[in-house]
């Protein structure tokens, strides 16, 4: 048939309207752009027995088929997922201040090791001898680790920090056991991340509260009182959540393992204490350390990350599976652990993140690390001072690699915490953690990291300056932001109520 | 150092601003014995150069890698991975982006991952699938956890020994802190490699919580998912699928069709490399009445103030950062940009493609299977498989050495997690291998049991 016997009937519903800005910006979902017959791969043809897979199965094992799976060329593909990478802000991208999550610099160079194809296409169940490289990295990131954070044993098994955490309170739990004590209690501070208590309550145990004292961190005395025969462990994040180092954690350790419990270290906040202290000689018995945080590897929207844990030698026994062990043929892995806890994921831990973080440790070096956190806490203490004057600091204590500021806006112009959040992505700017710590009203909670230089740092303070007067003098403004995103303000009440949680054909 | 942008006029600048002369005297409260036992003993930091150079040499000790034919699969498979998905999880703009606490600074987040759920959810057949898990096994363990939340009276925890050992090894972790929980192991049967029916059914009684199998199975067995979740609902409790090789579901029938009411998986088949076994993909799936007892991110649509559809993360009062000690979870950080990969590489496969590569699998297996009978290596199970199947070799391990000396990695020995399969192997054949190979895996394995 050729064309002119039958020209195609082109149907316009509609003219195209002129994108105005917003609209430009909204992308319909994968699903609403399929067509009928478009494939984004080109699946090579069965050149075997000339049966096809449905039929060596047969019908009853079989789906009919994904009808409602999207049908999308490459192009279409490729275009569709660059123009949503369009709507986030990235910390490439954007100053990320969010404090406790310390978004710093992602390498790229260490994706591109990551990405090696001796790493990126070695099978996990490869025989040892054959991926003595990638044990060798292991191995040699497990000494990097303990000797950075003064610890004796390392596992890179856990898939996050709050997986690392798990490990950590089964391994304590196993450890009591081991000794006949069925210690059933972990204190927590206030100021924790809610991770701690959810990971406790995982590993059956139950939750006290420690009370920070009014200058912001734990007092040995409290902890005094707290400590019983039933304790089993504290889980301190140090510094915690207000960005103090807690002062009296010796103290407090020494307080534990005098009534036979043990010091757990969060190490979320690790980025403080590179080459400045070691949670080993605080008295850690265990210490969980976040690759995703202190060591670089990027975020991922929400992951991937990795969460190791480093370990004292009486608690070595309970690390999980699988151990790397060193025997004369290579590194190979121990199965023969009886007091360990087990497996808490497959395979050997996230390897990919675990590459990245060891090339960042190469490219910094002991010197280097210790530099990191140093100009980490600079830039910390340098935003602290210079926004005393209408975000005055939440603690009078000296800050660590984070400040918690507070502020009178909501007194003084009925303006929150979460609006000057908004408002602030109006200037490219991602906002601070806000809300927390939980014992702060109206926290802002700014961790600026080492890789941000001075002038990023003085445009967040010239902005944080400009939302306060705004908020006096115009808060409708700042109440109606944020007006330069893809999206103005997004009704998560409305999400919650009537969840809406996955795309379906809409009848029409 | 090349990440660190201050210069010595900068930090003298902002020393000043804090009244302070040296770095140090930033930290001088930190007490002093800590501070003079911190020094990192390490070497000093490389040149990009240099630490490249480096970590490529580890690389290239790892021939199993590269150099070899490859028939390993026991719950990680070998696929290609289309040029596309990397150039997406690469942008900078997702990959270097936080959890999507923010949605107006989120929205390609919240969007490609409102678009996994629902690809999760038509692949497994049921409502709701959430965006939050770290892999397969983890994602097992959550979901027994969260069925027990749903049966909080119930005790006993059938588990299927056809489940891959690491599964089974993370859910007895995961559940050693919980009081009064049984597991009873179900055997397989001895004939099929499929879970023992008539052993489930005398396990399903009043006490029984969940049945959990693997679909396929440990030994590539496509189970009789139907069956056992009809024992399994009678006794009025919950079927967990188990799914490793998730490109299963691209033909098989959607487990949410057979009775299942939790379905879980390894998402690493789709677009994730290899990377020695981690980060892979845990997904779950359930049902939209058990929504408050899932774990896990969950993202919504929802409007936003000029009523233009949006999306954000929802139902966090079920989440750590909210409910604390309360939590259905305690899962933070998870494995969200390995499913973002696994959005774009189902979408370029889309409705038609996924189905099609499904099958080369099971055409190229069951290929590889007939070699090998013909070889006279026989299959251990009789069961119906998908991409992966057990053969019996005599001297099992001693075939592996021999294979590989051809420079072939043949499979996966069973005995060391299952010894009562002592000359079992577990070959797994994918689109990455090419039927050419097949003759050769043959003759290396004949020639060993000989």
């Amino acid at each position: 048939m050729t064309a002119a016997s039958k020209s195609p009937i082109i149907e316009i519903k509609q003219a195209p309207a002129e994108s105005s800005r917003q609209s430009a910006q909204s992308v319909p979902l994968i699903f609403e752009h399929s067509s009928t017959g478009r494939h984004g791969v080109d699946i090579a043809v069965h050149t075997g027995s000339g049966a096809r897979g449905a039929d060596i199965l047969g019908a009853e094992l079989c789906r009919a088929d994904l009808p409602e799976f999207p049908e999308l060329s490459e192009p279409d593909v490729l275009r569709h997922f660059l123009r949503l990478s369009q709507l986030n802000f990235g910390q490439a991208l954007q100053f990320y201040p969010l404090g406790s999550c310390t978004m710093k610099y992602n390498p790229v160079v260490n994706d591109e090791m990551a990405a090696l194809p001796g790493f990126a296409r070695l099978h996990p169940a490869t025989p040892a001898h054959l991926a003595q490289g990638a044990l060798e990295l292991i191995a040699r990131m497990e000494a990097a680790l303990a000797e950075i954070t003064g610890m004796d044993s390392v596992s890179l098994h856990p898939a996050a920090g709050a997986q690392g955490e798990l490990t950590g309170l089964l391994m304590i739990r196993a450890y009591h056991r081991k000794a006949g004590a069925a210690r059933h209690k972990v204190i927590i501070p206030d100021t924790a991340h809610g991770t701690n208590p959810a990971s406790c309550t995982h590993a059956g145990f139950e939750v006290v509260v420690a009370k920070s004292n009014r200058r912001g961190f734990l007092d040995a005395n409290e902890i005094r009182h707290l400590v019983d025969e039933d304790v089993a462990a504290m889980m301190v994040t140090n510094p915690n959540t207000m960005g103090v180092f807690e002062p009296e954690i010796q103290e407090i350790a020494a307080i534990l393992h005098e009534r036979g419990a043990l010091l757990y270290i969060d190490g979320a906040n690790m980025n403080a204490l590179l080459g400045v202290a070691k949670p080993g000689h605080m008295g850690a018995d265990i210490v969980q350390l976040n690759l995703h945080k202190t060591f670089s590897t990027p975020h991922g929207g929400g992951g991937p990350g990795a969460g190791p844990v480093a370990v004292k030698k009486p608690l070595e026994p309970f690390l999980p599976m699988p151990r790397l062990m060193r025997t004369e043929a290579g590194y190979a892995f121990d199965e023969d652990r009886p007091d360990s806890i087990g497996r808490l994921r497959s395979f050997h831990g996230n390897f990919g993140m675990v590459v990245r973080g060891y090339a960042y440790i190469l490219a910094l070096g002991g010197d280097g690390l210790a530099m990191a956190s140093r100009l980490a806490i600079l830039g910390a203490n340098y935003i602290r001072k210079r926004l005393e004057g209408h975000f005055p600091s939440a603690t009078s204590e000296p800050s660590m690699h984070e400040c918690v500021l507070s502020h009178d806006l909501e007194k003084l112009a009925h303006i929150s915490t979460l609006e000057i959040a908004k408002r602030l992505l109006d200037f490219g700017i991602h906002p601070p953690t806000i809300y927390f710590p939980l014992v702060v009203p109206g926290a802002l909670m700014i961790e600026p990291t080492e890789t941000e230089s001075r002038e990023t740092l003085d445009r967040f303070i010239e902005t944080m300056d400009r939302i306060y007067s705004e908020a006096l003098s115009d808060p409708e403004r700042i109440r109606n932001a944020p007006q330069s995103t893809p999206v103005s303000r997004v009704d998560e009440v409305e999400a919650a109520r009537r969840p809406i949680l996955r795309w379906t054909r809409s009848k029409i | 150092m090349r990440y660190m942008p201050q210069t010595e006029a900068d930090i003298a600048a902002m020393l000043a601003v804090t009244g302070k002369h040296h770095l140090d005297d930033l930290i001088a409260h930190v007490p002093a014995n800590l501070r003079k036992t911190a020094a990192i003993n390490l070497d000093p930091g490389r040149t990009e150069e240099a630490l490249t150079v480096e970590i490529s040499s580890l690389a290239a000790c790892n021939a199993g890698a590269s150099s070899y034919t490859s028939f390993l699969g026991a719950g990680y498979y070998r696929h290609f991975i289309p040029a596309a998905v990397r150039a997406v999880t690469a942008r900078a703009e997702f990959a270097t982006s936080y959890t999507p606490y923010q949605a107006e600074a989120s929205q390609g987040t919240t969007q490609a991952i409102f678009e996994f759920q629902t690809l999760i959810a038509q692949l497994t057949g049921l409502e709701v699938a959430n965006a939050g898990m770290y892999d397969g096994a983890s994602a097992a363990a959550e979901a027994v956890l969260m069925a027990r939340r749903l049966l909080p009276k119930r005790s006993v925890v059938a588990l299927s020994r056809a489940v891959w050992p690491d599964y089974r090894a993370t859910i007895r972790t995961y559940l050693s802190a919980l009081d009064g929980i049984e597991i009873v192991e179900v055997p397989f049967d001895d004939k099929t490699g499929a879970t023992d029916i008539g052993a489930l059914s005398k396990i399903a009684g009043d006490r029984l919580l969940c049945t959990v199998a693997g679909y396929p199975n440990a030994f590539g067995v496509i189970e009789p998912l139907g069956t056992i979740s009809d024992i399994t609902r009678r006794a009025g409790a919950i079927t967990i699928s188990v799914t490793a090789e998730g490109l299963a579901l691209g033909l098989l029938r959607a487990p949410g069709e057979l009775g299942v009411d939790i379905a879980v998986g390894e998402g690493q088949s789709f677009g994730l490399p290899l990377q020695f076994g981690g980060p892979g993909l845990g997904f779950m799936a359930g049902r939209m009445a058990h929504i408050r007892q899932m774990p896990g991110r969950l993202i919504g649509q929802t409007r936003d103030r000029d009523g233009r559809r949006a999306f954000t993360l929802t139902l966090a009062t079920r989440e750590q950062h909210i409910r604390r000690e309360r939590a259905t979870s305690n899962i933070c950080t998870n494995h969200s940009l390995c499913a973002l990969a696994a959005t774009v590489y189902l979408s370029l496969m889309g409705r038609h493609g996924l189905r099609e590569l499904a099958e080369r699998n099971v055409e190229l297996a069951h290929q590889a299977a007939a070699t090998l009978e013909s070889a006279g290596i026989h299959r251990r199970f009789s069961g119906p498989f998908f991409n992966e199947f057990v053969v019996n070799v005599q001297n099992g391990t001693a075939a592996i050495d021999a294979a590989e000396r051809r420079q072939i990695l043949a499979g996966v020995a069973l005995n060391h997690d299952y010894p009562e399969l002592k000359d079992a192997i577990a070959v797994a054949v994918t689109e990455m291998n090419h039927p050419e190979e097949f003759p050769r895996l043959a003759a290396a394995l004949a020639e060993a049991a000989r």
